[in-house]
């Protein structure tokens, strides 16, 4: 006897992805799932996000790391909430995790919640958290040509964050080829070049984040 | 990929719909995949038969999988066509804003059971 079930293989982590977004939206927050490789500059470009935004909206990150707790320490000690996961050897974080990590959060006193994915630019595509947006941050120094050889990441982000353009001068990074392959598998992205470091072009991107929060807190 | 988390996913569903609907065990387990979701085909069989024996349904059954060919919209000129994995451009005004319809699918389509009587 055939059963037909046409059921996405996914289905268990979406359903609690959209208990997760149910809830969100309830509250009035807004959740940016951030992922890139190891390295990228994800705890640097929240730390710059969070410098640029905090007067405006009340922060807090979820932590994604296979090990350790270094960088929810990293944002206790600019004196907002985190919450670590230890993924214990998972390469992404799924719908599940970020749903006890919300239990742990003071949801009706917060704006924004920023997730820190595990570093990785494969796994985490594919896995929806119940998040407004994703967004993706690429390094200069990893090479124009990563759109190429991942581009699932590419396809799935909201907007493309483009970190390190204080290190281009010593890269053979062409920036032109990287925006016209981001478009090529995106077309609705927008690329923000910046430096986590020297704050260069940061405004761009905090300024389109901080629209699409509005939009959500109100 | 994670293509082996995917398929303890896949075992679990089948595994619980072969329970309720009371049958002995599972003779053939059908998904479909779409090229973008860059799912290995071969990943997912090599999963299959690491843990399919773990299955107290499943073990012996048959692991069928139907691949799903992308097919785009330009949102320029209209027209729909088929494309592999990386060049989704329009082939005939050579537009990059196109819109995906079918091949990041990622489906458990159907198991065939066998009953106890």
């Amino acid at each position: 006897m055939e059963i037909k079930l046409s059921e996405p293989i996914l289905e268990y982590n979406d359903r609690l992805a959209e208990e997760n977004r149910a809830l969100l939206a309830e509250k009035k927050v807004y959740m940016l799932d951030l992922m890139a490789s190891p390295g990228a500059g994800k705890t640097s470009t929240i730390l710059a996000t969070i410098d640029a935004l905090r007067e405006q909206f009340s922060i807090a990150v979820i932590e994604g790391d296979i090990a350790s707790d270094v960088d929810a320490q990293k944002i206790k000690a600019i004196g907002l909430p985190a919450v670590q996961i230890n993924t214990g050897g998972g390469c992404h974080l799924e719908a599940a995790m970020i749903a006890r990590a919300l239990e742990a959060l003071d949801l009706d006193g917060l704006d924004l919640i920023i997730v820190e994915n595990v570093g990785n630019l494969v796994c985490p595509t594919d896995f929806d958290l119940g998040e407004n947006a994703k967004v993706m941050i690429l390094s200069v120094p990893e090479g124009d040509d990563k759109t190429l050889k991942y581009p699932g990441i590419f396809e799935v982000s909201q907007a493309v964050v483009l970190n390190k353009i204080d290190t281009l001068p010593v890269f053979n990074f062409d920036c032109r080829r990287f925006e016209d392959s981001v478009q090529a598998l995106n077309h609705r992205a927008p690329i923000f070049p910046i430096s986590a470091l020297t704050k260069e072009g940061l405004d761009s991107w905090t300024s389109w984040l901080a629209k699409e929060v509005s939009g959500v807190v109100g | 990929m994670h293509e082996m988390s995917l398929m303890t996913s896949v075992l679990e569903t089948a595994d619980e719909t072969a329970r309720k609907s009371g049958a002995k065990s599972i003779t053939r387990i059908s998904l479909t995949v779409g090229v973008m979701s860059d799912v290995l085909s071969d990943a997912l069989e090599f999963a299959f038969e690491v843990l399919s024996p773990e299955s107290p349904y499943a073990d012996g059954a048959e692991l069928v999988i139907t691949q799903v060919t992308p097919r785009s919209r330009c949102q320029v000129c209209g027209l729909e066509f088929d494309h592999d994995r990386f060049h989704r451009s329009c082939p005939s005004c050579q537009a990059l804003a196109t819109e995906l319809l079918a091949g990041r699918e990622l489906f458990i389509e159907s198991i065939e059971v066998e009953n106890g009587d």
